[in-house]
Formats: structure tokens, sequence, C-alpha cells
């Protein structure tokens, strides 16, 4: 195991919104754990993925899903098709042994003429797998998660 | 005024046996009559009795565009009123749900109500000596049934009484409460809030269109079916695999899957079986059931395996999945789904688990699922500006005998459904 850095965290989880917002959604996949989860809860607040609503709670094989339906014509959503933006504050490590790190962030998701822009939190749990860092939890939580919420069709 | 409202005729006009006029959808007088009329007239879901379990206990919400309060009384009962100060107006609850203790007050004068709506306080009350003050306190809506905890409402004085409006329609909703082991639920996890920019009925007809999944569904459920496939043949089957991949089954599937209504525009489709049939058992909950109602009925409560029942307008359920969808109409093209998840009670919590993962995967704001659904129904809301073609077709094995038949059964793919909405939209959009 490498020592891991504060600065290695943090750039990890710049270059991991930068991933999204290029739309290299293959390089992002890969870059949780096998076990790993992306997770954006409905309840302000939210203690429990399984036994409370969530607006995803996404295992790998749900994320390729995610992943590989934008690439299919017949992802008639996706037309015109969404692009995203993450405006991030400086990663702030909050735990370097257990490699937790929390950024506030405006999300921002266009499609054709609508926009649509959040405040929100990301809470990344990392770990290291043969050398390399990677995701073991990302929850992302809205300020307004609970409110009545339009499709969002990309990863804040 | 309004060609509309003047006009009774002109309502009519709209629904046809095999077709409907676009201005059902797209009219903001036809949606304002909608809220006056078939919203006023019909029992709409308010909530389930298990969001308010103590005394005090409250949820607000809008029915018809009504500011609406449920309020859990001190002898048990439950209690419906209209959210409006008696003074001036101002919404006496403004938090969605809470506890109020003993009375509600007013936030801007503090006139205060006690649980049942009745006035129990004004401030310097002196100054009303001698004037006409009406100390009626909030207006009950007194129309009010509640079934096996599904709390409904008729906001109009007059109409048709619960029992006659929904009919053995409600069947579903005893299978939802019966795959308890106790027979009793609770509604839990939280509430999705899907915001869809079109109108409410293309959401409602949608539920029992089983034209669609293989088309509109096959980039999100035709993915996992492929991703799935080439598994060894002995790995149990991911739960999100097991929800997704019948969305993408084929014609004949969902036509054998059969549909059935009743009258004032219920029904539901999966007769015989449906999407959610060939779910993984869960052995602790099948011995619990068993254990509660013996083999047969136990059997014969899982068997039962709806797809959607649409107690129309306002309320939609999946029994086999314990969730529900709630239309709540705000604008002829802005429409609020709410969807909320059961605990079975005496179930083992991976019951619980199973819905609210069907949940976010097929009716969160973020479900591939649903992009894809609101996608359409937005295309339908904006293709119907179109010059040329003024009418949706209804069509698809449309037959004379439904016409005089009270209750239904077709085969799966037909859109009676949807033409048995409109017909009871028609009756319940008339003039008086």
């Amino acid at each position: 195991m490498k020592r891991v850095t504060e600065k290695d965290l943090v750039k990890f989880v710049v270059q991991e919104a930068r991933l999204l917002d290029e739309k290299r959604f293959d390089e992002w996949y890969d870059l949780f754990a096998d076990d790993g989860f992306y997770w954006v809860p409905a309840v302000y607040g939210q203690k429990d993925a399984h036994l409370e609503n969530s607006l995803a709670y996404e295992d790998k094989f749900l994320l390729k899903l995610r992943v590989e339906r934008l690439k299919t014509p017949n992802a008639f959503s996706q037309q015109p098709a969404s692009r995203c933006h993450h405006l991030l504050q400086t990663p702030a490590v909050e735990n370097l042994r257990e490699m937790k790190l929390r950024t506030a962030f405006i999300y921002t998701e266009t499609r054709g003429d609508e926009s649509q822009r959040y405040a929100a939190t990301a809470w990344h749990t990392l770990v290291q797998k043969k050398g390399a860092l990677r995701i073991k939890l990302k929850r992302v939580d809205l300020l307004n998660c609970d409110a009545m919420l339009p499709s969002i069709q990309l990863f804040p | 005024m309004g060609r509309y409202r003047e006009d009774p005729l002109a309502i009519a006009r709209l629904v046809e046996d095999d077709r409907v006029h676009r201005d059902v959808y797209t009219d903001p007088e036809v949606f304002a009559l909608e809220m006056e009329r078939l919203w006023s007239r019909s029992w709409i879901y308010v909530g389930h009795a298990s969001q308010v379990p103590q005394a005090g206990d409250f949820i607000t919400l809008d029915i018809a565009a009504k500011p609406v309060l449920m309020v859990r009384q001190a002898d048990g009962g439950i209690r419906l009123m209209m959210n409006r100060c008696a003074h001036k107006g101002t919404k006496v609850v403004n938090a969605p749900s809470g506890n109020a203790g003993k009375t509600f007050r007013c936030p801007y004068h503090a006139w205060t109500y006690r649980l049942d709506g009745s006035l129990a306080m004004i401030p310097l009350k002196e100054g009303y000596a001698g004037t006409r003050l009406n100390e009626t306190g909030l207006s009950e809506i007194k129309n009010l049934s509640i079934y096996r905890g599904f709390v409904f409402v008729r906001l109009s004085e007059k109409g048709m009484g619960f029992k006659e409006f929904f009919g053995d329609s409600l069947s579903s909703i005893d299978n939802l409460a019966d795959r308890s082991p106790q027979g009793e639920l609770e509604l839990t996890g939280g509430c999705l809030r899907y915001l869809h920019n079109c109108n409410w009925k293309m959401f409602v007809e949608n539920l029992n269109d089983t034209m669609h999944p293989m088309i509109a569904h096959a980039s999100s459920a035709g993915t996992a079916k492929r991703l799935w496939e080439g598994q060894p043949a002995d790995k149990p089957k991911p739960m999100a695999v097991e929800q997704f991949v019948p969305f993408v089954n084929g014609y004949p599937f969902f036509d054998e899957m059969g549909v059935k209504v009743y009258p004032h525009g219920h029904g539901f489709s999966g007769v015989h079986f449906s999407i959610h049939s060939a779910y993984s058992p869960i052995k602790e909950y099948e011995a619990a059931m068993r254990k509660a109602y013996g083999e047969q009925r136990a059997k014969q409560i899982l068997g039962t395996v709806r797809h959607n029942t649409v107690y129309f307008p306002s309320l939609t359920i999946k029994g086999a999945i314990q969730s529900i969808r709630v239309a709540r109409p705000l604008a002829a093209d802005r429409t609020l789904i709410e969807s909320w998840t059961f605990r079975l009670k005496g179930a083992p919590d991976s019951l619980l688990a199973r819905t609210v993962m069907y949940n976010r995967l097929i009716n969160s704001p973020m479900s591939v699922v649903g992009h894809d659904d609101l996608h359409c129904y937005r295309s339908i809301q904006e293709g119907l500006a179109a010059s040329g073609n003024e009418w949706v077709n209804l069509q698809r094995n449309f037959s004379e005998k439904e016409l005089s038949s009270p209750e239904f059964v077709g085969n799966g793919t037909s859109d009676v459904s949807m033409r048995n909405q409109f017909r009871a939209w028609r009756e319940l959009m008339s003039a008086e």
C-alpha cells in the first residue's frame, strides 16, 4: 500500500468531477471499487439507503447500466443530450486515514434550452485497490433533495 | 367566461368512444374545470392513516387546487378541513407534516383552533362584540372515507358514495393490505417527488399502456437485460435485474397479461400475471403469510400479482410491490407525481428494501425508466400543438361491447383502460 497524502485525495476528487463534465463516463465508472456505491439521498439527512427512498443508490451494475444506456441510440430522453458541470469548492479531507472528503459544489445540468442548478455536498469515501485510489462511496446531498424535482439525467 | 364553461356540449364533444380531442390535455380552461368538477366530484386520495398515528399528527397538501389539512383527532378519528384561517385566509398550518399538540395557531393574528377545527381562541375577542363574527372555525370537509388506511375525500357536497364510485376495484387495495401478515400497512421511507412537465392524464393513462415498455424502455431495461446475458445460470440474479428486465418482455407477454376495467374510470392490467410475477421468493415472508392466513389463502393473496391499478383520477397502486404513485395536478402542463412505499406490518425488512429499490429504479427523478417515460409525455404535450390532426387515438381493440358492460376484461394491449377513463371523465365533467 502506498502512503496517500491529502494532496492525492484532493486531486482524485477534482479529477473525478472533471471526467463527468467531459462526459468520460467509462473512465468515471472505472474509478469505483467493485463494491463501490453512488448515492443521492431523497430524504434530508437520510441515514439508510435500503429502507428509505433515494433519488439514486447504485452499485457498479446499475452504474454500468446508466453509462451504457447513454451510448444507445434509443435513449430517447437524451435527444438532445444532457451536459453537466461541477463547480467545486476545494475538497476538504475530513479524515486522512479513512480517506474521507467533503466537497461543496454547484451542479449544473443542461439539456437543449433547459438548465437546472443545484447546491450540493459530496462525501467521498475512498479505498486503495492495487495501489490506486477507488471510490467506496460517493454520497451527494442535494440541498433540496426532498423538493419536487424534474428529471436529473446525469450525475450530480 | 369561456367556451367550455358556457357550453356543456363542448366538453362532452371532446370525448368520443375511441378518441379524445387534444384540448383535454392542453387547454387551461379545461384544466380549471377539471379541478372544479372531476377532481371535486371524484374520491381523491389524500394520504394514508399511518402518516398520522398520534393525536395532533397532521399532513397538509393541495387537493383540486385547494389547501387541505388532515388531522388525527384526540378520539382516534381522522378529520379533513380546509387549511384556511377563518379570519384573513392565512394557511393555518404551513409544514407538510408534523404534530400540532392540542391546537393549531394561525401565525398571523393567533386565531387558535382545536384539532377538530373549531375556534378555541381569538386575542382581544371583546373587539368583536356586537359584530356578526361567525365562530365556525376551519371549514370541515365532510365527505371522507378511509379504506384499509387509505384516506379519500370528495370535496363536492353532492356526488357518488365511496363504495359506489370504486366498486370491486377496491380488491386491489385489499390485496395490497392483505400482503401484510397482520393485514396492515405503514407508509414509510419518505416520498419521491417527480415534477412532470405534462398533463396528469398522460401519466395516469400510461400505467396501463402496455404497448410502450418494450420501446420506450429498451434503452434502460434492454441494457439491463444485455448486461446480464451470459452470466452463469446458477449465479443469483440481482434484484435490480429481476425488476428491470420484464419491462422489455415481448408483445405477447403484455397482451396475455390482460386488462380489467370497472365503472367510473378504474381498472388494472395484469389480470393473469404481470411483470412482478417472477420475483425470487422470500422464504421467511412466505412462512409468515402461511402462518397468518393458512396455506390456501396465503397462496391466493401472493398469487394475485396485478400490474398497475388506477383509482381514477388520483391514485395508482402496485400491490405486488407495495408502492403507490399519486397524481397531483398543478396546471394543464404540470403535474407532481408522488411515489410512496409501504412496510407490510409483520413482514421482514427485505420486503421494504425491495419496494424501496423498485421505487428508486422506476419512479425517481433520477430513474432511467422515468426519464424516457417523461420524455414521451412531454413530447406529446408539445406535439399536440400541431395542426392537421386535433385528435388522440385510443382505438386499439375497441369493441362496442365494452360500452354496455359495467366491468370488462380485455387483452392486455387494448386501449380499453384509457377509453374507460375518458368515459368517466366525460360523465364527471358535465355541467351538473
